[in-house]
């Protein structure tokens, strides 16, 4: 059994499960790891590194030098989950994702779960992300979540749970493709040994989707176009690289102007209609006529367009309600008003501070759980307990009390570790999963496996790159 | 394609073009500046002026000392035109077209900056500067390698190879606007070996004072080196080499728009009416006249193009 220093509690790894067996996934690629030179690893490791440098894989961490680019650390050792594993996690995400989409139609529109009184009514009205102007808007093809991350985190070796869900614009889909286009560059021998499911189909897919989306004014081919905030956005290098893969043009929002009724772009021999925009903006930057005067990001006049079915937005404006974590708590009750059935994939059991018995139970019991801000991400704003000190709770506890309703908290949970090589040989990490979903009118598509964020530091249970997170090839294996 | 990434093409292509011509004024400044210690600070003085940057460099500094002058061109991060900001910009003009570079070139502009970007970490010893001037003349041909092996010749091509040339021509013709008084009629007579190592900075500037001896043996004159570098077809950075490559291109763009464009007509008009005719006329008509007449079409003709093919609103 691993145990995570000084936490006292107990962690499944999954290669090696509760004790010394490497467990069946992992059997072959353990097989070859132990006959491999660790010497001839670690300088592939480093080539990995350089190949990332120079292909330009890099973000930008915000409020830092913008010659600062960084690197997120990339491990070389897969993630792997077995065939029957994926199934059972696809078919959860599938249920969920439609669900989402169910919710946010119902919401804009007739609000049901609303007056059933399966969600309280000011969890929407008081939510910023809700956009009043969506109500009665149709999305071409009834698509909200055409792209959306479904983050997962597992404890046990049957035990999965959905963390969060990302619908606003859900990123780090290029590091997966990435991660297994090093993989297949430094280990090819691997994937000719151990059959791993394809994921470089995601960037036709993708288009496709978006494509099947084509708003009604739209003829002919669909005409798509990535709008992205520019070269100095920290996640620039994933909207070009899907730009690239689809062969689509990478626009930001000067290129654009509405012209006779159509969004178009200004090309070299002049304007021409875009039909379908991927846009990596949020929903307040899209119009400055309509949403924030101020603006620089989007196309002044695009929502009156969108309105008259000249253009599809992916994914649609006011999509983002959908990552807010103290609607979260209501995915189970959501999935089964929506769809008849129980939740596939377990929610993380979670206290909502803006009720007073729980915010009692949470300020009692503070010391162990994870409190996380409603509407924030990226691992900022939260607080994990069992890693604070006596000092940060106290703190934490007076923000909590000023304002409750901007928070939720969780237990801790033992998140899975995978091994990540370093000079000392394997070590475990703690892990979890955004699998990648596309939906659109001809169904859901999500790509087998997804990005795996590791914690690269020992006992870290924070994986997000901005606080130095790395990340890893996920391997679905073939049956 | 969007009129966005046609201009950061070519906006591309001129700033690694840039950042090659100013390495090689540097080499030619530093040379004389090592050999004839007396003239260096008017030398240094007309490098920057060649290379557009002497006001700049009298805002923050009092006298054209070497070391400060080379400092201020490779690697001031004030100085936008520094070897350091160009290759900056050149990279962030790559970044915002990634999508029409091939993978290669884009690999190629990022290492070069990357490169770069640590060999100008500190200030360059004198020791050192012909070491890390090759290397930026180095960068600069592993990007053009991967460019031309790689690249689809389309529109997007050509406007980065317009970039290049006019950035080239307008190189070229600056350094003659600079040294024009040792090329004229009046003082070439003399044929004294101070003229002779001036005129050497001349083509060392441009690279070719091993072609021109090739070419015109050892004669040394004010004519011919303005010929050669004016008019003569098959070196790589006169005026007529330039010119005519930049009307390859805008032809091909006319073909494939299937548009005429005032660009085209100027472009055409500068080859015609500048450079066919013999270099005796140049001279006759004033030597200065025609250099200042050339950089005013060319900069004329590059605001042509931004507006034709929409590089901006």
């Amino acid at each position: 059994m691993l145990r995570g220093k000084g936490w006292g509690i107990s962690f499944f790894d999954e290669m090696t499960g509760q004790g010394s067996e490497i467990r069946s996934p992992y059997r072959d690629y353990h097989e070859w790891f132990d006959r491999e030179d660790a010497a001839r690893i670690q300088r592939k490791t480093q080539q990995a590194e350089a190949f990332f440098r120079t292909t330009g894989i890099t973000f930008n961490v915000y409020g830092q030098d913008e010659a600062d680019e960084r690197l997120i650390p990339f491990d070389v050792v897969p993630r792997i989950i077995s065939a029957s594993e994926w199934r059972r996690l696809s078919r959860g995400i599938e249920q969920r994702v439609r669900a989402l989409n169910a919710f946010l139609h119902d919401i804009y529109h007739r609000q049901e779960i609303l007056r059933a009184g399966r969600v309280p009514t000011e969890l929407i009205s008081r939510n910023e992300a809700f956009l009043p102007m969506m109500m009665g808007m149709d999305p071409p093809g009834g698509v909200y979540t055409h792209i959306s991350g479904i983050d997962i985190v597992r404890t046990g070796p049957n035990e999965f749970y959905v963390l969060e869900d990302n619908a606003r614009t859900p990123s780090g889909v290029s590091y997966m493709l990435e991660n297994r286009e090093t993989m297949l560059q430094m280990f090819p021998e691997l994937f000719a040994k151990i059959s791993v499911r394809e994921v470089s189909d995601y960037p036709l897919n993708l288009l496709k989707s978006l494509a099947a989306c084509a708003p009604p004014q739209c003829q002919g081919t669909p005409t798509v176009a990535v709008l992205t905030p520019g070269i100095h956005n920290s996640a620039y290098f994933e909207h070009s690289f899907l730009a690239d893969q689809m062969g689509a043009e990478l626009v930001e929002g000067h290129d654009l102007r509405v012209v006779d009724g159509r969004v178009a772009m200004r090309t070299t021999q002049g304007y021409t209609a875009i039909d379908v925009l991927y846009r990596r903006v949020d929903d307040d930057f899209l119009d400055p006529l309509n949403f924030r005067p101020d603006s620089m990001l989007g196309v002044p006049g695009i929502w009156d367009v969108y309105r008259a079915g000249g253009i599809t937005i992916a994914n649609a404006p006011g999509t983002g309600i959908a990552d807010d974590k103290a609607l979260y708590s209501y995915m189970p009750d959501i999935i089964e008003f929506y769809t008849g059935e129980k939740a596939l994939l377990p929610n993380v059991p979670t206290w909502r501070c803006s009720e007073p018995e729980h915010l009692k139970e949470v300020l009692d019991r503070l010391p162990e759980l994870v409190v996380k801000e409603v509407h924030g991400s990226g691992g900022y704003g939260m607080l994990v307990g069992p890693a604070a000190s006596k000092k940060e709770i106290a703190a934490f506890r007076a923000k909590l009390e000023a304002n409750p309703r901007g928070y939720i908290a969780q237990p801790t949970l033992s998140l899975s570790t995978v091994p990540i090589f370093t000079k000392a040989g394997l070590a475990p990490r703690h892990v979890d999963l955004r699998p990648f979903v596309l939906m659109s009118p001809q169904g859901i598509t999500i790509t087998p496996g997804g990005l795996t964020r590791v914690a690269m530091t020992k006992g870290s249970l924070v994986v997000n790159s901005s606080q130095g997170g790395g990340t890893k090839d996920t391997w679905v294996l073939e049956d | 394609m969007l009129g966005k990434t046609a201009g950061s093409l070519y906006w591309m292509a001129r700033y690694l073009e840039r950042s090659e011509n100013n390495a090689r004024l540097i080499d030619a400044g530093f040379r004389i500046a090592l050999t004839r210690s007396n003239t260096a600070a008017a030398e240094w003085r007309s490098v920057l002026v060649t290379a557009g940057q002497d006001y700049a460099f009298k805002q923050t500094h009092q006298d054209y000392n070497s070391q400060r002058v080379v400092d201020f061109m490779l690697r001031d991060p004030d100085n936008p035109s520094s070897i350091l900001s160009v290759v900056k910009q050149a990279r962030d003009n790559a970044r915002t077209a990634r999508t029409y570079l091939t993978r290669e070139v884009w690999e190629a502009v990022n290492t070069s900056w990357m490169t770069l970007g640590a060999l100008l970490k500190r200030q360059v010893r004198e020791d050192d500067l012909p070491d890390v001037l090759a290397a930026i003349r180095q960068q600069s041909a592993l990007v053009r390698g991967a460019f031309s092996g790689t690249m689809l010749r389309n529109d997007g091509y050509n406007f980065a190879r317009i970039g290049t040339f006019l950035e080239r021509a307008d190189n070229t013709a600056r350094i003659l606007d600079v040294k024009y008084y040792l090329l004229l009629p009046s003082v070439a007579h003399i044929g004294s070996s101070i003229d002779n190592v001036q005129w050497e900075t001349i083509l060392r500037s441009v690279s070719a004072h091993r072609a021109y001896h090739w070419l015109y043996g050892t004669e040394i004159s004010a004519l011919k080196i303005a010929e050669f570098l004016i008019l003569y077809k098959q070196m790589p950075r006169s005026l007529a080499f330039c010119c005519e490559q930049m009307n390859d291109n805008l032809g091909l763009i006319r073909r494939t728009y299937d548009e005429e464009t005032e660009a085209v007509r100027m472009g055409s008009a500068i080859c015609r009416e500048r450079l066919s005719r013999p270099i005796q006329s140049i001279f006759d008509g004033g030597l200065h006249e025609f250099i200042t007449d050339f950089l005013r079409a060319n900069a004329a003709l590059a605001q042509q193009i931004e507006r034709d093919y929409r590089f901006v609103e």
